[in-house]
């Protein structure tokens, strides 16, 4: 009720990358790939952990992931890891005000200086990064 | 009495613009929330010109069909930040945005998210208009430039530049219904609000940048900004908040002195 109210967008607003151009899929991206990050960060050390109860629980839980769902995971994690990287570079200096342009008299049509080709361009290859990571990593991890 | 006469197709417009159809479907969104209305549309067949403006559909509907319809204007030229509202899924002034521009049949109008609606397409701005307030918009100083004995203070062009454009705001409330921290949190001053902080700060006859640092140094202040750039991607005015807000943000993350 308070919800309809105050017309908020909430979660499913916030997490819609559809409306407003590249720069609003890069943050649901980066929000994505951290979180997806944080997630594997936990899996990861419950899964090495296992080394601590010695060589047969070791052994055991490399079975359960040294499969070709677990290397897809694995893949997966490459790409995160390096759009997150990348892109939380870009981020990191604009936040800073570092290449978010120079104001200005705004003439119409009133583009935005803050959402330039820099920028979008920073973002394309930080997905073409993520992209060949996936793809290395993947032939690395999957292939014979 | 005036009498105002609906834009009715003409055969001229007919020809010329062969692909645009002359009459559209308007369907607008009806609430009352404080009276417990759910909300609904209403659907109206609309006839228009290649310039006619969402503005004037929905007054055509208000004229022809019913006048109950609530939606807030008055300049009807992209002046005064009364008409933003939900256009086919975005947020826009309807006064600036022409039917022909939307490329659809279907022209849906909804109430701003992130908004208390009061009633169909008119949403209440008080907490826009108290976080405004709260960054100072004014420009802070001992001294005044409208005593006898002192001077207008001397600003040169490229001391303009710097704040011009974020002085551009009509306070529309487009940026803090597109921004998507906006969408969750309360409590979050919005781009509206931390750009306008800049637009003084950058102001070099301003003294009170350590105020507002200090006022948007919160933990639902510019923190909460991830720089998604949604403000600046419907702002009408080429405000741009989102850089406004980062280039304020390197104060305090010392990028900027
Ligand atoms: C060199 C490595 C990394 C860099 C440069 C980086 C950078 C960033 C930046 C700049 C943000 C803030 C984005 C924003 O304001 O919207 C962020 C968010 C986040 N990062 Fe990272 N990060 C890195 C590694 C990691 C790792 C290893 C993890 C997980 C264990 C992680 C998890 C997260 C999470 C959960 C968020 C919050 C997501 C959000 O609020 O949007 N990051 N990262
Ligand atoms: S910054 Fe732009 S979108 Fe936001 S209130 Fe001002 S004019 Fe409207
Ligand atoms: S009616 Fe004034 S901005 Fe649209």
């Amino acid at each position: 009720m308070a919800e309809r109210l105050s017309n908020r967008e909430g979660i499913k607003g916030m997490a819609n990358p559809t409306r407003y151009g590249l720069e609003r899929v890069a943050y649901w991206l980066q929000r994505l790939s951290g979180l997806g990050l944080l997630a594997y960060l936990i899996g990861h050390i419950y899964e090495t952990s296992a080394i601590v109860n010695g060589k047969i629980a070791w052994d055991k839980m490399l079975e359960l992931t040294q499969t070709i769902e677990g290397h897809l995971i694995l893949t997966l994690v490459i790409g995160m890891c390096v759009f997150h990287t990348a892109n939380g570079i870009r981020v990191m200096l604009g936040h800073g005000g570092i290449g978010v342009g120079k104001p200005g008299q705004p003439e119409y049509p009133y583009k935005a200086a803050s959402l330039n080709y820099k920028q979008r361009l920073c973002i394309w290859v930080s997905i073409a990064l993520a992209a060949l990571a996936m793809m290395y990593g993947a032939s690395v991890l999957l292939g014979d | 009495m005036a009498v105002v006469e609906a834009p009715k197709p003409s055969e001229e417009s007919n020809t010329k613009t062969s692909s645009q159809p002359n009459t559209i479907t308007l369907r607008i969104a009806r609430s009352n929330p404080s009276e417990g209305q759910e909300p609904s549309f209403s659907e109206f067949q609309i006839p228009v010109q290649k310039w006619t403006t969402v503005l004037e559909a929905i007054l055509y509907v208000k004229q022809n069909f019913d006048h109950s319809v609530a939606v807030r204007y008055s300049c009807r030229q992209a002046s005064c930040g009364s008409c933003g509202m939900k256009i086919n899924g975005r947020p826009a002034l309807a006064c600036y945005t022409k039917v022909s521009e939307l490329n659809s049949n279907v022209i849906t109008v909804e109430p701003m998210n992130n908004f208390p609606i009061i009633r169909d397409l008119a949403v209440d701005f008080k907490q826009l208009i108290s976080n405004h307030k709260k960054m100072k918009p004014f420009i802070i100083r001992e001294d005044s430039e409208v005593t006898p004995e002192s001077k207008e203070f001397i600003q040169t062009p490229q001391d303009l530049e710097k704040f011009l454009q974020f002085s551009y705001c009509i306070k529309c409330g487009l940026c803090n219904s597109a921004c998507p921290t906006m969408a969750t949190d309360t409590s979050f001053i919005g781009p509206q609000g931390l750009a306008q902080a800049y637009r003084y700060v950058a102001d070099n006859r301003d003294k009170g940048k350590d105020d507002r640092l200090k006022i948007v140094d919160d933990s639902h202040g510019i923190w909460r900004c991830h720089f998604a750039g949604s403000c600046s991607q419907v702002c009408p005015k080429g405000v741009d908040p989102a850089m406004a807000i980062q280039l304020l943000r390197g104060y305090l993350l010392g990028f900027r002195k």
